[in-house]
């Protein structure tokens, strides 16, 4: 009778994870792009879970992206090459930034998030690009030495224990941001979003959980930034960039917010389209890029995964 | 014996509007009290003052022995002082159940679990299937909030505010566009609610209040005009004058 | 003495700055307060008043006087037509999905601008007269950065004049202040709205073009200075006139000043400025409206 949710996988999700896997067999050439593709995915999962569920505007969620690379990166580069503890490390880093600048998002309405979302993005942008001693700075920070993951598999030109490993923690980080949104805090995240005035009066604190939801998603943002400067052994200073705050977006948008597959899904195509168009011609990517976006919102919001859905409902309404 | 709920000098302005002047009211525990008065006698702006919504310009309200002035409203509403509110203030695109359910988990600390799904929040769950069954809205427990008939809205308001076992429920004109017949109904329920809450009611049909209040207080130009018994209040000079000679005439 | 000398060249430099900043992002301002829009794309306007300016000069041979007015029609123009078009279908809209909209239009602009004029930066030829130094006060002041602000306090001073003096400027404040009391009254607010977008716009063209100068105009411009636009408007509240010049006159001096006295931190400033002033005025120094 009840409807609620449960923990259960459809077949569609099973097919759908299947894919990386059998990627891993069918385009050995490919590795590398397509762990840039689950890092993207990862990220803008994490921003799925402030933007999509939290409905928190975030211009500036590459700031936690690149303190997770930037925490990583530095690990490795001076002498703390293990990679699992780097990544345990990058997230703290992140999910500690993330904390302290939640109560400032928190409080405010939303031109106010995006100015201090952009804002700290700017800032943290600039002390990369300042200190350069430490960060290489237009550079970038190169010799990251990467150690064995388990002593045993270590990062080649192949690419494949990069893949897998970033596979493993994608897969991983997925299945808890999907226990989350199907949790009683999900159902709070939802209930903010559907009816925020009437939170406080069944006694919840709105403040405190969008503090929470907020942490959580600059923390798994962080794991991704430190996966890409581990699998790159290279942290560039764009990783603070606006570019890459504005590319998430559209990414998410693209793949549908609110659905998690909706990331991973718009990631994917995102990235894909990028490694052809971008190199032919950066103005007309940047061109159509803008159009996709204004289209997706006058036409399309719910992005691939909402006009999927749509379709669904509509096939099994005959 | 502290009452369930009282203020002290409880003032709210607006700029130049008084719309609260130094209210100084007392709701006895178990009680079931009407607040009634004409349209922009500060009826509303006295709950939200009561419930945290708004912060007073002077005074202080006591929930039983505390003084939670200050306080904001989640955290009272933990305390056992729940709300309605006049205009539905739902969740649009949760269900039914899912809305109870949440205001259930909410009361027992559950919302931040994150790690479970809520379908095994069992506790939760039943409570809220006894809540709906309670209020008859057991066979809509599946129907998002905004499919549902405005009749059925109501009922879910009161719904949300029973889940959160108030000791203390304001309900703010919860009749409100409702039909007769039906609002006799919903005012069953509130009837029927154990002694160990106390009610406060807004309400502009005086059929209702006379047929459930114990009672009443007459609130006029943010003022306490009087304060009795039904009987006292029907007979009151002042009130006829100011209020229900008003709704005789139209 | 030329502590002094410089401090005030410092002052006089960032009011110049900042009243620049006033001149582009009012018409945000009041976008924001009168219609609850967030425009990011509201720095493309300033940059297409910029490249019509200078187009009227190198092409069409106008002087620069004229081009400016230009510059003001060309983007007032593109305002009244993409408000028409475009934005008035997201005036519901969640403030989400109005940011997603305008940075696809900035990224649109950002690439023709690009594509028609290359990406270096465009030079400007100054008439002679705004050119050099005047001796003001026993202080040389750079002439063209006093024709500036000159210019500014005209606009202000006929903006105010709107606002307060004329029936328009009573429609404006009424819809500002309550929306729909505002239509109850009879007021035709999609008018208010398109001519209120329009004017904000060309005050942005005007400002992109009279900055050519102080902020430079490459394609990169809408989003190199977005971030100054939104902290005038969120600084100092969304809806008025008087919030808006007091905080971007601030952050233009603190700009100023940070990168001319501490340059290591120089951008640092005026984020720290911002950050301090939205944590005592959440809703802005003059602010109403979330």
């Amino acid at each position: 009778m009840t409807r609620l949710p449960t923990l259960a996988w459809s077949k569609a999700e099973i097919a759908f994870w299947l894919v990386p896997v059998a990627a891993y067999f069918l385009f050995p050439h490919y590795l590398t792009l397509g762990s840039q593709v689950m890092i993207a995915g990862l990220f803008a999962l994490s921003l799925d879970l402030i933007l999509g569920y939290a409905r928190i505007i975030s211009l500036g969620h590459a700031a936690f992206f690149g303190l997770g690379a930037y925490t990583a990166g530095l690990l490795a580069k001076h002498g703390f090459g293990e990679p699992l503890s780097g990544l345990v490390l990058a997230a703290i880093v992140a999910a500690a930034a993330g904390w302290l600048t939640s109560f400032l998002i928190v409080r405010g309405h939303d031109l106010t998030r995006l100015m201090v979302t952009l804002g700290i993005g700017l800032m943290l942008f600039e002390t990369a690009n300042q200190w350069s001693s430490l960060t290489g700075g237009i550079d970038g920070l190169s010799g990251v030495e990467m150690k064995k993951i388990f002593g045993v598999y270590g990062f080649g030109l192949d690419g494949r224990t990069a893949y897998v490993y970033t596979l493993v923690v994608l897969f991983l980080i997925f299945n808890a941001a999907r226990v989350l949104v199907r949790s009683p805090f999900g159902l709070s995240l939802k209930g903010i979003r559907e009816g925020e005035r009437r939170m406080p009066a069944i006694g919840a604190s709105v403040w405190r959980k969008l503090v929470a939801v907020y942490t959580v998603g600059a923390g798994i943002a962080g794991v991704a930034g430190a996966l890409l400067a581990q699998t790159t052994q290279f942290v560039g200073i764009d990783v603070f960039g606006f570019q890459r705050s504005a590319d998430l977006m559209i990414m998410l948008v693209l793949g549908g917010t609110g659905y998690l597959y909706g990331a991973l899904i718009g990631a994917a195509v995102f990235m894909i389209l990028q490694d052809y168009l971008a190199n032919l011609n950066p103005v007309y990517w940047q061109f159509w890029l803008g159009f996709l976006l204004v289209f997706l919102v006058l036409f399309a919001r719910g992005g691939i995964v909402g006009a999927l859905a749509t379709l669904h409902r509509r096939w099994t309404r005959k | 014996m502290s009452a369930a709920l009282r203020t002290q000098g409880l003032s709210k302005s607006f700029g130049d509007f008084k719309a609260n002047s130094d209210l100084s009211v007392a709701f006895e525990a178990g009680a079931r009290h009407a607040l009634i008065g004409p349209n922009g006698a500060g009826k509303t702006t006295f709950i939200n003052l009561l419930t945290g919504a708004l912060a007073p310009t002077a005074g202080d309200v006591y929930l039983g022995d505390e003084r939670v002035t200050g306080l904001p409203q989640y955290a009272r509403v933990k305390r056992g002082m729940t709300r309605t509110f006049q205009i539905n203030t739902l969740f649009p695109g949760l269900s039914v159940l899912e809305s109870v359910v949440l205001a259930a988990l909410e009361r027992e600390g559950r919302g931040g679990v994150w790690w479970r799904t809520v379908s095994r929040e069992s506790a939760a769950i039943d409570e809220a299937g006894q809540i709906l069954a309670r209020l008859r809205l057991d066979r809509d427990a599946d129907t998002p909030t905004r499919a549902l008939p405005y009749g059925k809205q109501r009922l879910l308001e009161i719904a949300l505010a029973l889940a959160t076992r108030p000791t203390v429920l304001l309900l703010d004109e919860p009749a409100a566009g409702i039909p007769a017949a039906e609002s006799a109904e919903l005012f069953q329920v509130i009837a029927q609610l154990p002694r160990d809450v106390t009610v406060v009611f807004i309400e502009h049909d005086m059929n209702l209040v006379f047929s459930f209040a114990e009672r009443i207080t007459v609130l006029v130009g943010g003022s306490v005009l009087v304060e009795g018994s039904p009987e006292e209040i029907a007979h009151d000079a002042r009130v006829r004058e100011v209020y229900l000679g008003e709704a005789q005439h139209g | 003495m030329s502590t002094l000398t410089s401090f005030v060249g410092v002052l006089f430099d960032g009011l110049a700055y900042g009243s620049l900043l006033f001149l582009i992002g009012i018409g945000l301002s009041v976008t924001m307060g009168l219609m609850n829009f967030i425009n990011l794309a509201h720095g493309a306007f300033a940059m297409l008043g910029g490249y019509a300016a200078v187009i009227a000069m190198s092409r069409l041979g106008v002087p620069f006087i004229p081009a400016l007015l230009v510059a003001f029609l060309a983007s007032g123009a593109a305002g009244a037509l993409l408000e028409r078009v475009l934005y008035r279908r997201l005036y519901r809209a969640t403030h989400l999905d109005q940011v997603l909209f305008t940075i696809g239009l900035t990224f649109m602009s950002i690439a023709a601008a690009t594509y028609f004029f290359g990406p270096t930066q465009q030079p400007v030829q100054l008439p002679a007269f705004l050119t050099g130094q005047l001796h003001v006060l026993g202080l040389d002041l750079g002439t063209y950065r006093l024709f500036l602000m000159a210019m500014v306090v005209l606009v202000t001073v006929a903006l105010v004049y709107l606002v307060e003096r004329t029936r328009f400027g009573s429609q404006v404040r009424a819809a500002v202040d309550n929306q729909q009391a505002a239509v109850g009254l009879g007021i035709n607010v999609e008018r208010v709205f398109s001519i209120t977008f329009a004017l904000g716009s060309a005050l942005a063209g005007l400002g992109g073009a009279l900055g050519i100068n102080v902020l430079g105009l490459d394609p990169t411009f809408p989003l190199k200075y977005m971030v100054y636009f939104l902290l005038v408007v969120a600084v100092g509240g969304a809806g008025t006139i008087r919030g808006p010049m007091i905080a971007a006159l601030l952050l233009g001096v603190f700009d100023v000043a940070g990168k001319y006295y501490v340059p290591q931190v120089g951008a640092f400033v005026i984020y720290a400025v911002m950050v301090a002033m939205l944590l005592v005025f959440p809703a802005g120094l003059a602010g109403r409206r979330s």
